[in-house]
């Protein structure tokens, strides 16, 4: 953990030579203020995950009970598909490139991101590769209804003709994942204040670093895998394409080549936040720090080789699937670490309970169900039952939601007094917190029961033993998604008034970050701290 | 769970089976029992493992609050503790590891089947042909409509029956052999274990051993487009003597539709046939009512090809059309359905074009 032993030359005086922000429009159009653009990545991410949120909740309306009541079921597959990809693409990913333009620069001591033009950049072609995307739905056809995963030849020969925007919409978005990613890196690895060796970096400050290379690693393999598409569509090649030659199952390996590590990409960076968060409110320091770092390093290291655990019913040799096996089990070792490091550095602490650390508390006991769920997934021949059922949903919903997504939102309440020199409003965040914690729970626990019945997934109608877990899932997706609007109206209050923060805003807070002021000037660290 | 809460959502269901399995079928087979058996120690694992963690978790949550007083020590390190829960895992993941190993060679232990059956996925049917018999024959959804669009009430079945079950021996080893014709489907019945993606251009291989007579349902597990929750797997286990017979009779059957292909029909018999089979292949897509969904699947209703030559039209459904998703339905459906087919959607579905084509003249 870094220290806060720190000269600070030029806090209060920022450097009078620099101006606040633009009036108007213009200020979000052109701003390469790295709190600008992460707050605008912030505010889209909130967009797409409500947009994605509705369609969770018109698949789990249809799935209230058994029978076809609300929507047909090519509409059904083509909600599946775009809730996937605008969680995954839309709200998590730029959820936390949002977190890393603002806590970044704040947390390593330096003024800026180290390519500010290019972060703008990046930021703005997302909202048009979505717009893209959201149009199919008003495309003849219909919008993708193939799946996040898209599997050849169902995205191809036998997709709808909508299949050449989302292909579009995917390069775009890939290309601003890169730019993102190679930011960061420059950020981290040229702009540390004098003293921060990478050892006494923030969790959160290595966690991105590490996930940026996999983004650098995985995201051209995504482009390329969608480019293979476009020429079997439009181009007469026969990559995936049995009847030319090609091969079904290349797809899946490259797919999930990508894919893969990009599951890491989604919850290394929340690695970081709760480490942030853990050892701030229990007053003590997180234990284990460089072996916290070695883990999301192996992490990281080992998503590369394990990508064939997500087809294990493909029909690969027997020698391939103990490979795999064996090489996911693995990562159970480096996960477990970083689970026990967090409870050592709870035991012996002084706890306060804000919201911040329920969220962070929330996320270790359910991501770790998660980690649990995905153990029993590893083990090749029980995946045989396991395999595309909704045991896999519950996974990896257990892995995102209650993981991912929960440790965005801790760190939007830890950070946000930062961010807007407001106090959080405690009750409303416990509403916020209690509201989401039962909610997820009552809407993913019932779907391991249903997996294990034998129900798969991605179907819109089923058998009618799985009918009462079903409607109790559904019930409680309603209250987690309608429990989202308190969370709402929590940031836009925090953002218009709220008790005055302090620059420490929580007792037990380390790190650059809170040796600024609350609301964080609009420049911050333009003469470097010095860090001993 | 409150009772309450169970209470609550009875009241908002319709009364149906009420049946909340939690956990995984056994299945009926040696293999299944050795799967469920990994797959209880696996969890067994997880929970002991996270009684550990969650309760020293929750202890340190209790007992080391600020107000009570707590005071955070300072220590943040301690090396042998830290290889000591590295070290334990990797061992525990071994230990798993061997049996989960040693079933995984059984599974994949396809030789000296006694049957051989190909099964091939279609969207959305499965057909199922035996290698060494003359049987070959498709397996389609049977709910009927009005059950899945709510007009009539649910039967026990609901989307697990099919119009023919795949018939297999008891006591015997039956070999599948995995394919498909279109996009990637997942042959999947719980009870024996056995789930193999059907993927077009491969044939994958695997294989059940069932002691009890029965039947086991199962469902498509691989996402194969609009249907894909409409594509059951039925699988009907005969004694050995029972199974005998039934391949007696498919064969009996066989010779007794051949001879119907050379009788003439009346056009009221054709149509009559033709809505049955126009609502089991055809309404999928072209939906019941002949409308189709634009964008999707055309219309049949006032169609170029369902109302213009006949020749082209019956072509269509031998041959398909390359590229989308119409099928040849060659295979699929016998002479005598492709003429009632043909007839049923010239002369109905608003279409009336009035004539006829007979059996004799589909040349497959």
């Amino acid at each position: 953990m870094a220290t806060v032993d720190v000269d600070l030359p030029h806090v209060k005086d920022e450097d009078p030579h620099h101006h606040g922000p633009a009036k108007g429009l213009g200020r979000w159009l052109y701003t390469t203020n790295h709190k600008d653009i992460g707050s605008m990545y912030l505010i889209f991410s909130l967009s797409m995950f409500m947009i994605g949120g509705i369609m969770a909740l018109i698949i789990r309306a249809e799935l209230f009970q058994p029978g076809l009541q609300l929507v047909e079921p090519n509409f059904f597959n083509q909600m599946t598909t775009m809730h996937g990809l605008i969680m995954v693409f839309g709200a998590v990913m730029p959820a936390f490139v949002g977190l890393a333009n603002w806590m970044i620069p704040m947390q390593i001591g330096a003024p800026d991101m180290a390519l500010p033009r290019m972060n703008n950049w990046s930021f703005w072609i997302l909202p048009f590769a979505f717009l893209i995307l959201l149009s199919s739905l008003f495309m003849p056809g219909g919008a993708p209804n193939f799946g996040w995963t898209f599997y050849a030849p169902l995205s191809t020969t036998y997709a709808p003709e909508s299949v050449t925007f989302f292909i579009f919409g995917v390069h775009i978005m890939g290309a601003s994942s890169i730019m993102g990613a190679i930011n960061i890196i420059a950020t981290i690895l040229n702009m540390r204040a004098p003293g921060m060796t990478l050892m006494k970096m923030p969790l959160f400050v290595w966690t991105w670093l590490i996930t940026a290379f996999l983004l650098i690693a995985v995201m051209p393999v995504l482009a390329g895998v969608v480019t293979m598409m476009l020429m079997d569509i439009h181009f007469g090649t026969s990559f995936f394409n049995a009847a030319g030659g090609g091969d079904p199952v290349l797809f899946q390996h490259v797919f999930w080549f990508f894919g893969h590590p990009e599951v890491y990409i989604m919850i290394l960076p929340a690695f970081g936040i709760i480490s942030e968060i853990i050892p701030t409110f229990a007053r003590k320091r997180l234990f284990g720090y460089s072996s916290m770092v070695y883990a999301v390093a192996s992490i990281a290291l080992l998503s590369f080789v394990v990508w064939a655990h997500h087809m294990f019913t493909v029909g690969m040799p027997l020698v391939g699937e103990v490979f795999f096996m064996f090489a996911t089990m693995l990562i159970a070792v480096p996960t477990g670490v970083k689970v026990f490091n967090w409870v050592a550095t709870m035991f012996r602490g002084s706890m306060t309970f804000e919201t911040p650390m329920l969220f962070a508390i929330a996320f270790v006991v359910l991501f770790t169900i998660g980690g649990f769920s995905g153990l029993m997934l590893a083990i090749a021949p029980a995946d045989f039952q396991y395999h595309d059922t909704y045991f896999v949903v519950a996974h990896f919903h257990y892995v995102l939601v209650p993981g991912a997504i929960f440790s965005i939102m801790a760190a939007t309440y830890y950070w946000l007094p930062k961010w807007t020199g407001h106090q959080l409003n405690e009750t409303m965040g416990k509403l916020h917190f209690w509201l989401s914690f039962v909610g997820v729970n009552v809407t993913f626990f019932p779907m391991h029961f249903v997996g294990l019945a034998g129900m798969p997934r991605r179907i819109p109608d089923y058998a009618l033993q799985f009918a009462d877990f079903n409607s109790m899932a559904s019930v409680g997706a309603f209250i987690f998604g309608f429990s989202q609007l308190v969370f709402i109206y929590n940031v836009i209050q925090n953002v218009r008034a709220g008790e005055k923060a302090s620059a420490q805003v929580w007792e037990g807070a380390q790190g650059l970050e809170w040796t600024i002021p609350s609301p964080a000037p609009y420049h911050t660290f333009s003469t470097p701290p010095k860090v001993n | 769970m409150s009772k309450a809460f169970t209470l609550a959502l009875s009241l908002l269901s319709t009364p149906v089976l009420a049946d909340w399995q939690l956990n995984m079928n056994e299945g009926v087979t040696a293999l299944s029992r050795e799967i469920f058996d990994l797959h209880m120690l696996i969890f067994w694992i997880c929970v002991v493992i996270g009684v550990a963690v969650f309760g020293v978790m929750f202890y340190s949550i209790f007992k080391f609050r600020k107000s009570k007083g707590a005071v955070a020590e300072h220590w943040h390190e301690n090396t042998v503790v830290e290889v000591f829960w590295t070290v334990i895992p990797s061992v525990i993941l071994i230990a798993m590891a061997v049996p989960a190993t040693a079933t995984l060679m059984d599974m994949y232990d396809t030789s000296e089947a006694d049957v051989d059956i190909q099964i091939t996925g279609y969207q959305w049917k499965w057909r199922y042909q035996y290698l060494n018999e003359d049987i070959d024959f498709f397996s389609n959804l049977s709910t009927p409509r009005e059950e899945i669009v709510n007009e009539s009430a649910k039967n026990p079945n609901y989307l697990l029956e099919v119009d023919k079950a795949l018939v297999i021996p008891a006591n015997k080893k039956v070999r599948f052999l995995i394919t498909a014709n279109d996009v990637i489907h997942s042959w999947w019945v719980p009870h024996f274990a056995v789930k193999k993606d059907a993927i077009p251009g491969f044939i994958n291989e695997a294989w059940v051993k069932v002691e009890e007579p029965g039947v086991y349902r199962g469902q498509c597990t691989e996402l194969c487009g609009k249907d894909h929750g409409f594509m059951p797997v039925v699988v009907e286990v005969k004694s050995e003597a029972n199974y005998a017979q039934w391949v007696a009779d498919q064969k009996a059957m066989k010779l007794a539709m051949a001879g119907e292909a050379s009788k003439e029909f009346s056009m009221d018999e054709l149509i009559a046939k033709g809505e049955g089979v126009y609502q089991a292949a055809c309404a999928g897509c072209h939906q019941p009512n002949g409308q189709g969904i634009p964008g999707a699947f055309p219309a049949i209703t006032g169609s170029a090809i369902a109302t213009g030559a006949i020749d082209a039209h019956v072509d269509i459904i031998v041959n398909g059309k390359t590229g989308t998703a119409m099928q040849a339905f060659k295979e699929q459906l016998s002479a005598v359905d492709i003429a009632a087919v043909v007839t049923y959607q010239r002369n109905a579905l608003g279409n009336t074009v009035g004539d006829v084509v007979q059996p004799s003249a589909i040349q497959k």
